[in-house]
């Protein structure tokens, strides 16, 4: 599916990140990261594994604490969140897990349900119902509605966990590598959803990852965090179109290899 | 395994600087574990309250644990009734059997036997479930989606664990006494009336009572423990097989801990 030239409003940040700094003992994983997601676009934040995307997508959902910078989403500052007020904030951020995290104990519909059960607790059953099946609709595995997750594949698991983000009506998605361990054709399926949920949803995404299909397939922009750093960022031409080795390398090893 | 080349010899650390440093973790642990006992506290007492979630998990540690405490307790009944009673014959005194058993089972026994089945099948079962949620990042999957996991998973099951271990304990009670019955009854021929007549001569308020406290607290100690070890648990599938091993290892470690000092304070308190 080609993807469609979505409406980004530059004017608007959803996600302003400003000095971001974060350790894990001796290792300085983010080094005075500054970032902006605008409203309605799917930034992609391509990097090598261990370079801090995950951390990164975690502080913004208040999973783990800065060691210094301020974290701005939709207009609220993270860190200073806590109890109820973080999670009123949660509830407008999807977060897609690298392994799903789907609820083993639980079926499909217990899984979509849960996050909606517990924080719209004035729904009616049916309306609870309507809300899976739209959501099952939209990521296109309605029949799997009484299956367990063990009986899931790789893909369909991303997409229901995809889903499970999606019932509560984000406004804002984080995708941790949607895309890995899934072969090329499921790879493109995925990509694809996430350009559908842009369209269909309106939400602005970043979309974590160290594929370049994905990168060139759903990024309105993209950024490369090398060393703890932004290093480059603009459309996924702008990125690699450089001499800098360690950028070259990436883009080689992905297109090449 | 690490290599040294012949130029680079090993470094030896001090053996005082060694022994600091597992200080520094144990105490660092018993911190993480009175914040972990802290929290639970605070928790149980704030809303929402999660009593769909206490309810399935009172259903999955006391009945599914039926069976297994049926057949425990009632053959520990059968035994113990067997075992006691060549040293009274010696004396001429098997009709003090049902009291002996009685006092056997109600104070020690079932409190001790429901624990130690507790802490191997409930606490192996929830270290080894939070364990693996916790590395399969179900977890914060629970916290991304504004659902408090502690109180969710944690105070539910410690909550589960702590009012069932009683109730089991005395489902034990009267099972195990029921195979002492019929053993007591096919050796000497006692009448059921006779025999619970004896039994009920021989217990006091006190000794229930304080079974059902007792086994209130290793039920506490279980579930904390699996739930501890389970929230903390990480490196992998190898974390999971640890937390629920260590669960079942330092719940029964502390279960006969617990059982002495309560023994003391009964013995006091009698």
């Amino acid at each position: 599916m080609k993807k469609t030239t979505p409406v980004i409003d530059t004017a608007n940040s959803v996600i302003n990140i400003r000095g971001l700094e974060k350790s894990f003992g001796d290792l300085d994983v983010l080094r005075g990261v500054d970032l902006d997601l605008y409203k309605g676009e799917n930034l992609v934040v391509l990097g090598k594994s261990g370079t801090g995307k995950s951390v990164l997508i975690k502080i913004i959902s208040g999973l783990l604490k800065p060691d210094a910078g301020r974290v701005t989403v939709l207009g609220q500052e993270v860190s200073t969140l806590k109890g109820r007020d973080l999670d009123q904030l949660r509830l407008k951020i999807g977060f897609s897990f690298q392994n799903s995290a789907l609820y083993d104990s639980m079926t499909i519909r217990k899984n979509l349900e849960f996050p909606l059960v517990r924080n719209r607790r004035n729904l009616t059953r049916a309306e609870v119902d309507k809300m899976v099946e739209v959501v099952l609709d939209a990521v296109g595995l309605s029949q799997t509605i009484n299956q367990m997750p063990s009986e899931l594949s790789g893909g369909q698991r991303k997409r229901i966990g995809i889903a499970r983000t999606l019932i509560l009506q984000p406004e804002i998605m984080l995708y941790d590598e949607p895309t890995a361990g899934l072969d090329p054709i499921t790879c493109i399926d995925i990509n694809n959803l996430i350009n559908e949920v842009q369209d269909r949803f309106h939400t602005s995404s970043i979309i974590i990852t160290h594929d370049l299909t994905c990168a060139k397939d759903v990024g309105d922009r993209v950024v490369m965090l090398l060393d703890g750093q932004f290093q480059r960022q603009g459309t996924f031409d702008e990125v690699f179109n450089t001499q800098d080795e360690r950028v070259k390398l990436f883009h080689d090893y992905n297109f090449i290899n | 395994m690490k290599f040294h080349t012949n130029d680079e010899k090993p470094v030896r650390r001090p053996r005082a600087h060694v022994l600091s440093r597992k200080m520094d973790r144990v105490f660092t642990e018993l911190y993480s574990i009175a914040s972990f006992i802290g929290r639970f506290f605070k928790e149980v007492f704030l809303p929402p309250y999660e009593f769909k979630e206490i309810i399935r998990q009172c259903f999955e540690i006391g009945v599914k644990s039926l069976p297994l405490i049926s057949l425990t307790g009632f053959i520990i009944g059968i035994v113990f009734m067997n075992q006691s009673r060549p040293s009274l014959a010696e004396f001429g005194a098997t009709s003090w059997l049902p009291s002996l058993v009685s006092l056997a089972i109600v104070r020690a026994l079932a409190p001790l036997v429901t624990a130690l089945i507790g802490a191997g099948r409930i606490g192996s079962m929830i270290g080894a479930e939070l364990g693996s949620m916790k590395v399969t990042e179900q977890i914060e999957a629970m916290e991304v989606s504004a659902t408090n996991p502690f109180k969710f998973l944690v105070v539910s099951r410690v909550l589960a664990t702590t009012f069932m271990i009683p109730a089991l304990m005395m489902y034990t009670m009267l099972v195990a006494l029921l195979g002492a019955f019929l053993n007591v009854n096919a050796n000497e021929g006692t009448s059921f009336t006779t025999y619970f007549t004896q039994v009920f001569d021989a217990i006091t308020f006190l000794d229930i009572f304080s079974s059902v406290i007792k086994s209130a607290l290793f039920g506490f100690t279980i579930g904390v423990v699996g739930c501890y070890k389970g929230y903390h648990s990480s490196k992998g599938t190898e974390g999971v097989g640890k937390a629920a091993n260590s669960s079942v290892v330092t719940a029964m470690f502390l279960v006969f801990i617990e059982e002495l000092l309560s023994l003391q304070i009964i013995t006091a308190l009698r």
